[in-house]
């Protein structure tokens, strides 16, 4: 630490070259951490899944519809504590590139099953009153500008009203929820949507049951699918985990391709950093032949170096993901494609540690090469 | 003038001769140019190979028939009457029997996708007979056509070396239904060829969809021919569809991620630019100062502050080729032709396709690179002409 003073003005021995250095160390941490950012995004929320909740959906796709006939048997079987289910709307609001998310659910198990969706009661009793009512997410209703009680007109696509093709929703609540809740999405009543569709009487898209027992998944989910078997409509259930890994497997690796990109960013600024430092101690060589001269022993000379190579690092890099951070914290620049726009805490932690690698690593060679440097050496070559 | 142009030369050619003896630092400054080329031309080889695949899907003188308000094949829906009427429409091209159209169906079924051996949705096309009319660039390359009336199905390409068990021969167990193999197609690389294919009498009676189906695909008699089958359909009192050309409804599934997957590649290029541009900055930095007595030297010989730039210039260029083509060829090599696939969210069903590095992203790798040295060259350059001539001859 007594140090630092010392640490400080060499860092200043060439400004343009420090700044450099800083700037490049504090791109690599803001992409890496927006590179983060991006992946969680395409990972649709898999870290809040709930492992207690299954996912029935038709077995030969999640587009076949289920009759609702088969949640009063869910209900009924000895371990289920809640069932509900969810339709895809798939509507269009004004624009096709307007995309957001409309599912059709029963508000009460609905509300119950997901506590992560947060709805001040007033607007909970709002919905349960109004058959019309819908409830939209924070980001969606900021998107939108919309506010409780507008009225919403929504295209149908898949299903039709039984008069023209406008369905009208009525906003009676603005849901909000922890960082990693999806808030983009539009909840409405299922009964609405039941009583005015054209065809499809009865159906629904997809059952979630929340079991008493999370450690009985496996169990539960086979018997499930055993009491609808060899029926018109057979289910496939999984955890609600493996619901989500399973659709971000469909949209490809995008981990993998992200942490590939991270990893070049990564590499080509080690390199940059590390020929940085070693260049501006070989510079300084003398100099260091004068600290060991007055008496500095090898350990501190080292750790001076490397001192220096990590403090650049943590001031670019802390920059840098602090950086990340605030852009992230304005939310999805794409327009609701995606969702969960969040930089992880696993993540910032990760960066850090990738920081001080950095410093150290980049510092390594130079600073040995500067402990071993005999003082004559070092004293001649000025 | 005759003699600042000679002196320029001679000193670039210098400059350019002694870059193997910085190879250290210079080496950085291309390996961070090729490394920003290499995610720059790779993730936009992703955006290039999936709209190749959609677009390649399309053909101007074929029209897609939906009902109007559906954003999708998959959300469409159309009567038996309706199909009928709609073959019925002007404009469409006819031979002896009957107009050269298929009304199809399209839903999705669950197979496992072999790369993460977990369920995918695989489209699935119910056809009618004339389909293979509508659609000339189709080829069956393995087995042989369905039989209609029958189980059989063909699988496209694409799908047959994405998906578990989509071989000829092979029975596919889907639901109460069991589909046979029978055949393997290619459609010019298009997203037909990661769809499997069905007779649409057949599917309607596996989905119980009844006597309806969800598109027309009807073969125009010429591309010119569109507008009077599209106004003919749209104004008639008993049809509620929308009508485009097949080209652009392609185009238009394909804009939202093409344009997610771009944007990302031109950002993320965009910053580690920034980066590289600071390694070559440092770079030449240092070039310019480990030989500042040299080019002290050059200047008290008589030769001008102009020369002098330009060889700065020169060998910053030459940095940022040398890092655009290793970041090229490297991209070229790890990810042209790599076989992937995707889901389109307007139809909620799997996309094959390849990464494709264009010559066109060579070019823009290419030119970033030479951008990225050129920047990386300016302050050096100009630090190297104002070097003041007495204290750089004393450095040292």
């Amino acid at each position: 630490m007594k140090y630092l003073p010392l640490l400080w003005s060499s860092l200043w021995r060439k400004k343009l070259r420090t700044i450099f250095t800083l700037l490049s160390i504090f791109v690599a941490f803001l992409l890496f951490g927006l590179l983060m950012t991006i992946r969680t995004a395409f990972s649709f929320g898999v870290d809040i899944a709930g492992l207690d909740r299954l996912v029935l959906i038709h077995k030969v796709s999640l587009i076949m519809p289920l009759p609702i006939s088969y949640l009063e048997r869910l209900q009924a079987t000895d371990g289920v504590a809640l069932a509900t289910h969810n339709t895809w709307f798939g509507g269009v609001y004004q624009d096709p590139s307007n995309f957001f998310a409309q599912i059709a659910v029963e508000p009460k198990t609905f509300l119950e099953i997901y506590p992560q969706y947060r709805l001040p009661p007033e607007q909970v009793s709002a919905w349960m009153a109004d058959r019309q009512g819908a409830v939209v997410g924070v980001d969606l209703a900021r998107r939108f500008g919309w506010k409780v009680g507008d009225r919403i007109p929504i295209v149908g696509t898949i299903w039709q009203p039984k008069q023209g093709q406008v369905w009208d929703f009525n906003i009676a609540g603005i849901y909000d929820g922890d960082a990693g809740v999806d808030k983009t999405q539009l909840f409405f009543r299922y009964d609405y949507l039941d009583e005015n569709r054209r065809q499809g009487e009865g159906l629904v898209g997809w059952y979630i049951v929340k079991i008493a027992d999370p450690s009985q998944a496996q169990a539960m989910g086979a018997k499930f699918d055993g009491m609808f078997a060899n029926s018109s409509a057979e289910t496939k259930t999984t955890t609600e985990k493996g619901f989500v890994e399973g659709f971000a497997k469909q949209v490809g690796d995008i981990g993998a391709i992200m942490m590939a990109i991270v990893a070049a960013v990564l590499f080509t600024m080690l390199l940059v950093a590390a020929n940085t430092m070693a260049q501006s101690v070989r510079e300084r060589t003398s100099e260091v032949g004068v600290l060991k001269t007055l008496g500095f022993s090898n350990t501190a000379i080292l750790s001076i170096v490397l001192g220096e190579s990590v403090l650049i690092a943590l001031l670019g890099g802390g920059l840098g993901l602090a950086a990340a951070w605030l852009i992230v914290q304005r939310g999805d620049p794409t327009g609701g494609l995606l969702p969960i726009f969040i930089l992880p805490a696993g993540d910032v932690t990760i960066g850090a540690a990738l920081i001080v690698g950095l410093g150290l690593v980049a510092g390594m060679l130079p600073a040995f090469n500067a402990m071993q440097l005999k003082i004559t050496d070092a004293l001649r070559r000025a | 003038m005759l003699n600042a142009l000679t002196q320029t030369i001679a000193i670039t050619a210098l400059n350019l001769r002694t870059m193997p003896q910085r190879l250290g630092s210079s080496g950085v400054a291309v390996v961070g140019i090729a490394g920003v080329v290499v995610v720059l031309v790779s993730v936009l080889s992703i955006a290039a190979g999936f709209t190749a695949a959609m677009q390649g899907s399309g053909s101007p003188a074929r029209a897609l028939v939906m009902r109007s308000g559906a954003d999708s094949e998959m959300t469409s829906g159309l009567s038996g009457p309706e199909v009928d009427l709609v073959k019925q429409a002007p404009g469409i091209r006819l031979d002896e029997r009957s107009a050269i159209a298929s009304a199809e169906l399209y839903v999705v079924i669950d197979l496992p996708k072999k790369s993460t051996n977990s369920p995918a949705n695989v489209p699935m096309r119910g056809i009618e007979p004339r389909a293979l009319q509508v659609r000339e660039e189709v080829s069956m390359v393995e087995g042989r056509p369905l039989e209609f009336g029958t189980n059989e199905v063909i699988v496209g390409r694409g799908a047959s070396r994405q998906f578990v068990g989509l071989t000829v021969g092979q029975e596919v167990v889907s639901g109460q239904n069991t589909w046979v193999v029978v055949g393997i197609f290619e459609a010019g690389g298009g997203v037909s060829e990661t769809e499997i294919w069905c007779d649409a009498r057949v599917l309607q009676g596996a989905y119980r969809r009844g006597n309806t189906f969800q598109t027309v695909l009807a073969r125009l008699d010429s591309s010119e021919t569109f507008d009077s089958f599209r106004d003919w359909l749209t104004a008639n009192p008993q049809l509620n569809v929308q009508v485009r050309r097949e080209t652009e409804y392609y185009a238009q599934q394909s804009r939202a991620l093409t344009s997610l997957i771009q944007g990302l590649g031109f950002g993320i290029a965009a910053l580690m630019g920034i980066g590289a541009v600071f390694g070559a900055i440092l770079t030449m930095y240092t070039a310019v100062s480990t030989r500042s007595r040299e080019i002290a030297t050059l200047r008290a010989l008589g030769f001008n502050a102009v020369s002098v730039v330009v060889s700065v210039l020169a060998e910053a260029l030459a940095l940022g080729a040398i890092g655009g083509v290793i970041g090229g060829l490297a991209a070229y090599l790890a990810f042209n032709g790599y076989q992937t696939s995707t889901m389109n969210f307007q139809t909620f069903s799997q996309v094959a396709f390849a990464f494709k590095v264009t010559p066109e992203l060579l070019v823009l790798g290419l030119a970033y690179a030479l951008a990225m040295g050129l920047i990386g060259g300016l302050l050096p350059a100009v630090r190297a002409a104002r070097l003041p001539i007495p204290t750089a001859l004393r450095e040292l």
